[in-house]
Formats: C-alpha cells, structure tokens, sequence
C-alpha cells in the first residue's frame, strides 16, 4: 500500500485554488455520462449528490433510511464552525485553522484543515442562501456562539437542532435535483460490499431492506458518505443504526483504513440509568457556554446538589482550566470528569455523573434567555430523567460519540482504492486525535459542497474508464460472498440476541478501550473480542428470513463487522504509545496528568493494510509535516 | 435499579407479516420493565424474549432515539405518539404506566403510508412533497455573503419554528382526512419567511399544494389534530400561511 497524500505544492493559502485549477474538468454535455454512486444522505452524503447533480453528473444516493432526511447529522445539536470574524472579536482562517489543529492535537494534515477553514465561510454563505434558519440578532445579522477549543465566538446554529436545519438545507437540495433528474434517491438500501474491478472502485453491492434482494449498481465513482464507528462501543450517542460497515467493506477491499483508535468521548451525556439502556443522550457542548461543570467537595457528597454550597463545590475545570474554563476541548473535560467521578466525588445515586448547573446563568441573564437558547434541550432532559434542568442542576457524563478516524484518504478525499472517495466522519482527514465541538458539520459539508465536487469531478475528468456492469464477474461475486455471509448468519441458530452480544463488546470496549488506556488493557481486550466473536458466530440467534424486511438480520450483520472491527481499533489503541487528544494512555502523562505526545515516535497517521481473514493487518504510516504551525504542548491553562 | 421497582405490562401488538398480508392485534407480557425505560426500550425487551423463544420480532422504526430523526411512529393506546404532549414515542418513557396495564401499540394509519410490516410504514409521499418544490434554487457556490441579506429576527424565529419539523407523519395520521397540510405549510411558511425564499414563493405554493393532491392527501376541515400531536409543537398558522400563499400564487401566476 503506497500513502500518497498528494498535497499541492506552495504556500498553504494558495494550495486549495491552485490545485483546483490543475484539476481537469468534465465539459459540462459529458457529465451525465458518469454515474456517481454516493453512499449515505448525511451532511456529507446530501451535499455531495447536492452539488454533483446541480453540476450534471448522474448520482444515485443510497440511505438505510426510509428517507434520506433521517440520517443522524439530524441530530448534531450545537452549531458549525466558520471562520467569518462578524463579531470582530479576532477570529480568521488562519486562526481556525490552528485551533483545529491544535484541538487535534498536531495529529491532522496541515493543508486539509487549511482548506477546511478556508471553505467555512462558503459553507455559511450557501446554506443561508438556501433557507437554514440560523439564529439572528435583532439587526438581522446572524448570531454566533462559543464552543470548546476556541477563544472566539465562531460558532453559527440553528437553536439546539443546527444539525437538523443543515441536514435539511442539503436534503431540499438534493430533492431539488431529483425534481430536476440529475439524482435519483434508492432508500432502505444498505451498502454490503465495494465492487473492485482492475483495481477501480466501480460499484457496489447493496441490500434491498424491504425485500432483502442483494442489488449491484455499477458507476464510475463511489463516494462512501457512511458515518462513524462510535456504536462499537454499543452505548453510544449515535443513532441504532450507524455502523461500521460501509467502512469495513471498503477496508477489505483494499482501503487503507487510519487512526481507528481515534474515537471521542463527549462530555455531555445524559447518564445511563440501567441495563436495559439503548442509547445515550447528547446535551450540546453549547450548554457550557451558560452551565457551569461542578461535584461536591467532600467524598460521597449524597445531599440535592442545591443544598451544597457555593464553597463546598469543586468547578473542577474552572479551577484546573482558567483559561478555558468549562470551554475546555471534549477529550480534557470527558477525562476530568472521569478523574474525579474515580476518585469518588462523583454526583447522583451512581458516582458516576457530574453536575452541570445553569443557576448562575439563570440568575445573570432570566430564565427566559436561557430557554431561549437551549430550550429544546432542556426538554429533552426532563422527558428523559422526569428532572428540572432549570430548577436543579443537570447531572451529566462523558459517552461514546465520535469517530476521528476512518477510511484513509488523500488531499482529493480518495482512498487508496482508486474511484473510492470518503467524506465526512467516514474519514480521517481533519480533526487529527480530537475533534473539535461544532467542526463535525463543518467538515462534513466542506467535502460535501465544495471538496468532492471539484475532485470527484477532476478523477472523472482525468480517468479513461472501460465498461463495467452488474453482470461483470466482479459484480456477481461480490454478491456471492455477500449472500454467503448472510446465509452463515442464518444458519447459526443460537441463543443469544446480536443485542446481548454487542453489549458484551460494548462492556469490552467501554471499560477497557474507553477514556483511559493501558497496556494490559489493551492487551485483555485482545484476548476477549475473539472470544466474543467466536460466541456471536457459534451462538446469535437471528429468525425469520434472508428475503424479508428483517430488521434482526440487519442488526446482526452490523455487529459481526463491529466484531472484527473493534479489534483493529485495540491493536491501533496498543501500538500508539503516547497519549494524544481524545487517545489516553496511562503510561503516557505529563506531571500534572494531562496527555504527553510523543512526537519524536508517532507524528504520523497510523494506516492499516487487510491481508485476508484470520491475518494480521499491517500498519503503515504517513507521516505529519508542520511547516505552518508550530507544534507545542497543548494547554489550555 | 431497585427490583421492587419493576413491573409488567402486557402489549397487544398489530402483526402483519407484509404489505399484502392480513395482520391482526398479538398480546404479549413483558416484564422486568423499570420506570427509566423507554417505551421502545420496553419493546426491544419484548423482541430479545421473541427472539430467544424462536419466534419472530416486531418491526418497528427508530433510529436516533433522541426526537429528532422522525423514524418512530406509533399509536399507543390510541394517541398519536403515545400519551405525552408534543413528544415522539421514543421519549415516552414506562414511568407513565403502571404494572398490569394493557398498552396497545397499532402502526401509523393513513391512506398514503401504506404498512410494510407490523408497525412500519411507507411515508415516501411525504418525500415526495418536498421534491414538488420544498427548497430555494441556488446552485452551490452562488449564494452571496451570509451578512448581505438581513432577516428580521422575528421572521427568523417563526421560519425556525415551521422548520422544526421531524417529518414524522403524526400529522397526517391524526387527520380525519388523512390531510398532509401541517407539513406542507410548515415547508411553505419556513421559505415564504425567509427573503431566500422569496423568488420561488408562487411556484412552490402551486407545486406542493399540487403534489398534496397527486398523492392522495386529504384536505384540512380545521379538525387542529395535527397541531395537538405534533411532537415540534407546529402551529396551524403554518396551514393558513399555506392557503394565503396558494391563493396569491393563483392570482399572480400565470400558469
């Protein structure tokens, strides 16, 4: 496997325009002769088959969901990152740049997160243009927020639902080009396989979910919009049926696969309250713009949070973080939330949550203003715990919510896999160790809009393609290997639910592959997922049949992928011996206990190479050059 | 969790094994339900116990499980949603049942969402209506500075209150007549808010209200269903603002 980022020559702000003048183009009456196969209507996936079909291309979008609109960028709450400056307040591209950067922690390609910051801007300008209802100031203008990592308030929403109005914006976009014939949307259909053929990606194998018909669609690129991994750790923020599968598929394919270790722990989950607990519940980052993070003092402090107090509570990251205060980046408030929650001041009946206290704000600004804000998540707290959030501070804990790593790509957002693009958290290009609050949307539409359009276009423009269709030997294979799967599935016949077993990794990976990690860790997690694997393949019960719409084969086939997944994810987690960003090996601390880099070893993205079941894959890695940035502790004292 | 907390309910169930097949109503019992569960979550116990038994689960949608996505649906004992006011059934929680009650759980019922299996539907005419004109035409890259167009930040708001919407289809389901006005007025009135939307605004009108038709949605007898069971809280307002919009688009346009 051969890592060519291929990044432009020249001064970092002159590398996104110059390369797209180098890129060949498709004369406009050319473009609806090259299908585009987009996997996933998210943000990303929206977008690009937005911005390819406005431009002519032949798309078709595929969603598990029954409609496109459902896919879980719906539920990113807080807002977007843009580098526009309105509030005056100092901000830049280049100063959003190091912020990611540095939020990362120096473990991002510099001219990416370059372009990223550069496009930002744009992506607020389009999607005011086409309808999203952004917050306003009484001027008119539009209105910014703060968000962790940054100094500046550069952070634009849509109330607590910013995801919601992005994803619609890109939706209607898209619905606008299947009005006008350029994209043709295939819900309920769940991508099972890439289709390699000559070494080009060329299609995909996908299941029907209706009819559980196996389908091949060929094109002449494939662009994987699917999301991330954070459901390997079965509790989760994300919805039931993120997974990893598109993803995993296209690993075996050949796909170099980067940085699965990178998986980010949100500060501000609602704890879970039993065993029967399906998902987590994310409260935007946004809250701590208002909510102050505090636990008691003493030890095994049981009293109602408002009779402690003022001086008999800890505002653990004000007083550790003066700087940032409770702004601090998610990967340092998950773990300080964990230190003291393990050291037994935690809050609640459990331990294991802590205080998020808006009295403060309530008592500054009203009650009114506060709602105003954050409403919608206030609700969703009380519908949840039957609890107060504005009469009682609200009890909170880190959760499983983001993937920063994923399918490795290029400067073009193509994998190693010529023809196969990935965008949005299905790759691993932007946020380095950490992803910062608010920079998810960001990047998912900058691939989406603006990135893919230009170098999806300049592969279609550059390439000769000879035929390739679903009766091609490659098709039908692939289909085969697919039905395979799906029959050995079928045919175990066990007793034990794929729930239970993803639970049983899920225990695995939270408790040993979680916020904290170490050698031994690491290494019993290894002995354990095969074991785990082993029991789902002798021991999963799945009923009914192959062509139906059988919501329990499609769970179980998410999970045998979790299964072997989460076992590469550990074996990046063992060999990256330093801590960085959200990545926190015990071994690997600063006096004060904050995370060490090791720079002089592990300044490079870990990619991984399949070499067939049963084999271990190989690591290789590109290493991370900073010629902009200059690369230092990261503090945020 | 406390054991003595615990309780069990018995869920009569609407079973039907496909689009073409006759269902009919399926008791079950399931117990070890605690009161932070979530109803779904109640129903995913009862699908692990069908499972280990041999038999089939309930098909039934969600995906995030937070009210924002839209998969959920259902009728629980009769409400829209379940008894919460303007709330998803993926937010209604066992806390509002008691041990021993009988909770029937039917599938969403409307003309144009057809059942697919048990408790799922077919709610693509509401995609449908969004393709007949729910969106602005500006091409990617076209758009000048977010800044250069103003909007009132009243507008603003109520554009952001009809954009709420989760296109879950309780609207239509509480509709005697099966009437998709709530959410096609909420898409109208969020563009027609907004200076973005302005150039369109006749077009749109004609072609959602059309496509309404086309799909066999019924129309409004200011029944104000659709607004009681609307888990975003949408108003009828939107409805109005629809017909204002519809009847102006009549007289100006020349098609």
């Amino acid at each position: 496997m051969k890592l060519d980022a291929k990044i432009p020559a020249g001064p970092i702000e002159k590398k996104w325009d110059s390369h797209k003048f180098n890129l060949k183009l498709v004369n406009p009456n050319n473009r609806r002769k090259f299908d585009v196969l987009v996997v996933g209507s998210g943000l990303a996936g929206a977008s690009a088959a937005a911005s390819l079909g406005e431009l002519g291309f032949n798309v078709k979008v595929f969603t598990l969901h029954d409609s496109p609109r459902r896919a879980h960028s719906i539920a990113a709450q807080g807002g977007i990152n843009a580098a526009k400056n309105y509030p005056n307040d100092g901000d830049s591209v280049w100063r959003l740049f190091h912020d990611t950067i540095k939020g990362g922690d120096y473990r991002a390609r510099e001219a990416n997160v370059y372009r990223l910051a550069q496009i930002s801007n744009q992506i607020i300008d389009h999607c005011a243009a086409i309808g999203v209802p952004f917050g306003r100031e009484y001027g008119g203008l539009l209105s910014t927020r703060s968000f962790g990592g940054a100094q500046v308030s550069r952070t634009f929403y849509s109330r607590g639902q910013t995801g919601q109005q992005l994803l619609l914006g890109a939706y209607s976009a898209m619905m606008r080009q299947v009005a006008a014939g350029t994209v043709t949307i295939l819900p309920r259909r769940e991508m099972a396989d890439v289709v390699v053929k000559d070494g080009y990606a060329r299609g995909i194998t996908a299941r029907n979910l209706l009819t559980g018909e196996l389908e091949s669609h060929a094109g002449h690129a494939v662009l994987l919009c699917t999301g991330g991994y954070a459901n390997t750790f079965y509790l989760s923020t994300n919805a039931g049926s993120c997974n990893v599968s598109a993803a995993w598929a296209a690993y075996k394919r050949g796909a170099g696969f980067a940085n699965p270790c990178y998986t980010q722990i949100h500060p501000t989950c609602i704890p879970r309250s039993g065993e029967h607990q399906s998902k987590l519940t994310l409260m935007s980052e946004s809250l701590r713009n208002d909510g102050r993070v505090w636990v008691p003092k003493a030890k095994g402090d049981k009293r109602p949070p408002n009779d402690i107090p003022e001086a008999e509570r800890d505002y653990y990251l004000e007083r550790r973080y003066p700087a940032f205060g409770n702004l601090v980046p998610r990967d340092i408030a998950s773990r300080a939330a964990k230190t003291v929650a393990d050291a037994g001041f935690g809050a609640g009946a459990t331990g294991q949550a802590v205080y998020l206290d808006f009295r403060d704000a309530i008592k500054r600004k009203g009650a009114g203003a506060i709602k105003a804000a954050y409403g919608n998540l206030f609700d969703m707290y009380y519908q949840i715990t039957d609890e107060n959030g504005y009469k009682a501070p609200m009890r909170i804990y880190p959760a499983p919510h983001y993937a920063m790593g994923g399918l490795w790509v290029d400067y073009n957002l193509m994998t190693t896999i010529p023809g196969l693009f990935a965008l949005g958290e299905a790759n691993f290009s932007d946020h380095g160790a950490n992803r910062l609050g608010a920079s998810a949307l960001m990047q998912g539409l900058a691939d989406g809009f603006f990135v893919a359009p230009a170098t999806v276009g300049g592969y279609l423009g550059a390439g000769k393609f000879a035929p390739a269709s679903p009766a091609d030997k490659e098709f039908t294979d692939s289909a085969g290997e697919v039905r395979d799967r799906i029959n050995r599935l079928l045919a175990v016949k066990g007793k034990k639910t794929p729930s239970e077993l993803h639970r049983q990794l899920g225990n695995v990976m939270w408790n040993d592959v979680g916020m904290g990690r170490n050698e031994a860790g690491l290494n019993k997690a290894l002995k354990k997922i095969p074991e785990i694997r082993g029991e789902f393949w002798k021991n999963v019960a799945v009923s009914g049949a192959d062509k139906d719409f059988n919501q329990t084969l499609e769970k179980a086939m998410k999970i045998a992928d979790f299964m072997e997944f989460s076992e590469l994810l550990v074996r990046d987690a063992l060999e990256r011996k330093e801590s960085c960003g959200a990545h926190f090996r015990e071994e690997s601390v600063t006096p004060e206990g904050e995370a060490r880099r090791d720079d002089a070893n592990f300044s490079h993205a870990a990619v991984w190479e399949y070499q067939g079941e049963g084999k271990a894959a190989v690591l290789h890695k590109e290493p991370l050059t900073f010629e902009n940035i200059k690369i230092a502790e990261r503090s945020y004292k | 969790m406390n054991d003595s907390e615990q309780f069990s309910v018995t869920v009569r169930v609407w079973r039907q094994a496909g689009p073409k097949e006759p269902g009919k109503m399926a008791a079950y019992k399931v117990s070890g339900i605690s009161p932070d569960m979530s109803f779904l979550e109640m129903l995913d116990i009862l699908n692990d116990d069908l499972l280990k038994k041999g038999g089939n689960p309930v098909t039934f949608e969600s995906d995030c499980r937070e009210g924002i996505c839209g998969s959920c649906g259902l009728v629980v004992n009769g409400d829209v949603h379940g008894p919460d006011e303007h709330s998803t059934v993926c937010q209604l929680h066992m806390r509002r049942f008691s041990n021993g009650d009988v909770i029937t759980v039917e599938p969403w019922r409307a003309k144009t969402f057809p059942v697919l299996k048990d408790l799922a539907v077919d709610r693509g005419a509401l995609d449908r209506l969004i393709t007949a004109g729910g969106f602005i035409s500006t091409n990617t890259g076209a758009g000048p500075d977010a800044n250069a167009t103003p909007v009132e930040k009243d507008k603003a708001e109520e554009a952001m209150d009809a954009a709420a919407c989760i296109g879950c289809g309780a609207c239509v389901v509480s509709c005697p007549n099966g009437a998709a006005m709530l959410f096609t007025g909420a898409k109208i009135s969020q563009l027609a808010l907004l200076p973005q939307g302005g150039p369109e605004r006749a077009k749109r009108a004609l072609g959602m209200v059309e496509a309404m038709d086309r799909q066999g949605f019924g129309n409004c007898s200011n029944e104000y269903e659709c607004e009681a069971v609307c888990p975003k809280d949408i108003k009828v307002a939107n409805i109005a603002r629809m017909n204002r919009e519809f009847l102006l688009a009549g007289l100006i346009s020349e098609r």
